[in-house]
């Protein structure tokens, strides 16, 4: 009885030994890699040689990665660098994907930012054999490292993404010692559409409010998630210092619209007719170029910084290639 | 009806001669109300007596008066005038429509006007950022509320044309036509909202979505024409819309130029709902159930029902922008939601004694 045992258990172990073997012996070759994606799956991927790429943050980082040549598919958000829709065939917009158009390319993997839609297309990339691999989207510096960190890691380049987040890193420093500097947080208002004289303002949750916040400033709605309609009211008791928004080709908004607008005419910004537009997906894309992004955005809310950082560029800008080899 | 017992008839006539008399003061205090009280609450919470300061009924702060004073007039007061008129206008409008079409679920919206705003406001959103862009061409704000009334206006002239033939406008044809184009503009819409990113997606949402949010006076000037337009003619239609009731030929036999109605009925109805749905987005409900909640408490008769439907429609809308702009603050909510709210139980409660008083 006890030597069946005995012999059970030296079965048992010899067995565990040789899994961890031959586990220890796959995972040493690139070719086999398990994540943990945004949803909250594991995923194993044994070929990221064929991508589909989906959300700007997630194209910019691969490019950064210099794993252009990988990527056979984009989606139309996808506008940095320029020449990443000009060189590859798009899948269409971010939420309205289609699963076979996706699919259809022969992709060996997918990474797509969180986010991306709609439902049932998700459901169908989740359930194909082609590994799905969902990017998390969080408005923070850590949320940047960890995007870069799964996308290395689901490509089988570790080692790059490690340099590529050492940069960002070194930016976010940089991006801090500058902050520190901020004597008084300003406060910031960011406006995502003005149509019709409505303004839809950004709250809590939004990559506007941590971008905001990653330049040293305060977002000056609080009281709700995402974006809204904000009452006319509601933008004179939030008493903003400065009003943000993305720049566009049409429809353009100008200080003038903007402070010619009853409500935000009374706003503390409109002495100095404060409005900072900046380019859509740099100010709130929360890739690698985020940290320069939210420099310049704390450089335009607080001027005085400037002679601080005078002729100083960030880490990043330093090196932007290193990173891609 | 034609159940009921021989002495209910009279019971009703009377009960309705009172509510004649009645109702228009009524409303007409209702709504002034209505308007006080919107003027006193908002976001920016001013006290009652800094608002009687800032009237200059009363001494004050002068530093603090000049700011009250500027959130009153240069925004709550455009907002509350913008409501009274939209109101007025979505329900005389519906009246109309009511009346001309014969229909009780006719609304302003049957012209089209809805579905040809908001095709053209979108189209000018998605290609004007897709396609003119790349061209150098910038398009001003303003340019969207202009589009979206002709757009309103095209869609009615397009469908009155399929309706007449040989000077005669078919009713039925109107309203098949109507869901016809409305069916294909939102076809429209929906590839536009198919080819429109996030912001522009954004932007088509929030311009349909009714509400008086954005309210200046230039907007207000804008729109108070179309309502002294519709209470300058309406004396005119209301006897030929009581009589169309009859019946195309009896109201003819009767001496209403009846081609001529419906042609200043229907241009009347397209820029006045044009002109509402452009400023102020698609606002449902106050078109379709105010008519007939005063049809329950007043009866037919146009001449009376038109001005009372503008006085109620107003108050409705000034009480429910109220609502719509304090229930989330500092976020709002759409007032298409608030309209229905208050206003369907009320017609419904209505309904239900209307009932009682005829009988089963």
């Amino acid at each position: 009885m006890s030597h069946t045992t005995m012999k059970n258990k030296l079965l048992t172990l010899s067995l565990v030994v040789a899994v961890a073997w031959l586990g220890a012996l796959g995972s040493s070759g690139a070719d086999n890699i398990t994540v943990k994606d945004a949803a909250g799956r594991s995923i194993a991927i044994t070929d990221p040689s064929r991508i589909v790429s989906v959300g700007g943050a997630v194209t910019e980082i691969l490019y950064a990665l210099g794993l252009e040549s990988r990527i056979i598919a984009v989606d139309s958000t996808s506008l940095y660098p320029p020449r990443a829709l000009a060189e590859k065939p798009s899948v269409g917009y971010m939420r309205q994907l289609s699963p076979e158009g996706v699919l259809g390319l022969g992709p060996s993997l997918v990474l797509a930012a969180e986010g991306s839609g709609p439902k049932d297309t998700i459901a169908v990339l989740e359930a194909a054999s082609v590994p799905f691999v969902q990017i998390p989207d969080r408005f923070t510096g850590d949320g940047i490292v960890e995007k870069i960190r799964l996308i290395a890691q689901a490509t089988g380049s570790a080692q790059r993404g490690e340099c590529l987040i050492k940069l960002v890193e070194a930016d976010l420093r940089a991006l801090a010692a500058l902050r520190a500097r901020i004597e008084r947080p300003r406060r910031a208002l960011f406006i995502l559409s003005f149509m019709n004289g409505r303004p839809m303002v950004a709250g809590r949750a939004t990559a506007a409010d941590g971008i905001i916040t990653l330049a040293g400033a305060a977002n000056a709605i609080t009281a709700y998630d995402g974006y809204k309609l904000i009452n006319d009211e509601a933008v004179i008791a939030a008493r903003p210092d400065a009003i943000l928004a993305m720049e566009r080709a049409s429809f353009r908004l100008d200080a003038k619209t903007v402070f010619d607008h009853p409500a935000f005419a009374t706003t503390p910004a409109a002495a100095q007719k404060e409005l900072i537009s900046m380019e859509g997906l740099y100010l709130l894309g929360f890739g690698p170029r985020a940290a320069r992004a939210a420099r310049d955005l704390a450089l335009a809310l607080y001027p005085s910084l400037e002679p601080a950082v005078h002729g100083e560029i960030m880490p990043s800008e330093r090196s932007p290639q290193d990173c891609r080899r | 009806m034609t159940q009921a017992s021989a002495s209910d008839a009279p019971r009703r006539s009377a009960w309705r001669k009172s509510m004649r008399v009645l109702v228009p003061p009524v409303l007409l205090v209702v709504l002034l109300l209505a308007a006080a009280v919107a003027a006193a609450i908002g976001a920016a919470g001013i006290p009652i007596g800094r608002i009687v300061a800032a009237f200059g009924l009363a001494p004050g702060n002068s530093a603090l008066v000049d700011r009250d004073w500027l959130v009153l007039w240069s925004i709550r007061l455009p907002r509350i005038a913008l409501a009274i008129i939209i109101g007025g206008l979505l329900a005389a409008c519906g009246a109309v429509m009511q009346g001309l079409f014969r229909n009780p679920l006719a609304d302003p919206a049957l012209v089209g006007v809805s579905s040809g705003a908001g095709l053209a406001a979108a189209s000018m959103i998605v290609v004007g950022d897709r396609y003119l862009a790349s061209t150098g061409v910038t398009l001003p704000i303003e340019t969207l509320p202009l589009a979206a009334f002709v757009g309103a206006l095209l869609s009615t002239i397009i469908l009155y044309r399929i309706a007449t033939r040989e000077g005669r406008t078919s009713v039925a044809m109107f309203l098949l036509g109507g869901l016809a184009i409305a069916a294909l503009a939102n076809a429209g819409l929906g590839l536009l909202v198919f080819l429109a990113d996030d912001r522009q997606l954004r932007d088509i949402n929030f311009w349909m979505l009714g509400s008086l949010s954005g309210a200046t006076w230039a907007k207000v000037g804008a729109i108070a024409p179309f309502l002294v337009a519709l209470a300058c003619v309406q004396p005119f239609i209301a006897r030929g819309l009581d009589l169309l009731v009859l019946g195309e030929m009896e109201a003819f036999h009767a001496g209403v130029s009846v081609e001529r109605l419906k042609r200043t009925c229907v241009v009347l109805v397209a820029a006045a709902a044009g002109a509402a749905v452009s400023v102020s987005g698609v606002i449902g409900f106050v078109g379709l159930v105010v008519p007939h909640l005063l049809r329950l408490l007043i009866g037919p008769g146009h001449r009376l029902l038109l001005p009372t439907a503008a006085l109620l429609g107003a108050a409705l809308l000034v009480i429910a922008d109220t609502f719509a702009r304090t229930l989330a603050a500092p976020a709002e909510l759409p007032i298409g939601i608030v309209t229905a709210v208050i206003g369907a139980p009320f017609f419904l409660y209505l309904l239900l004694r209307q009932r009682a008083l005829l009988g089963p």
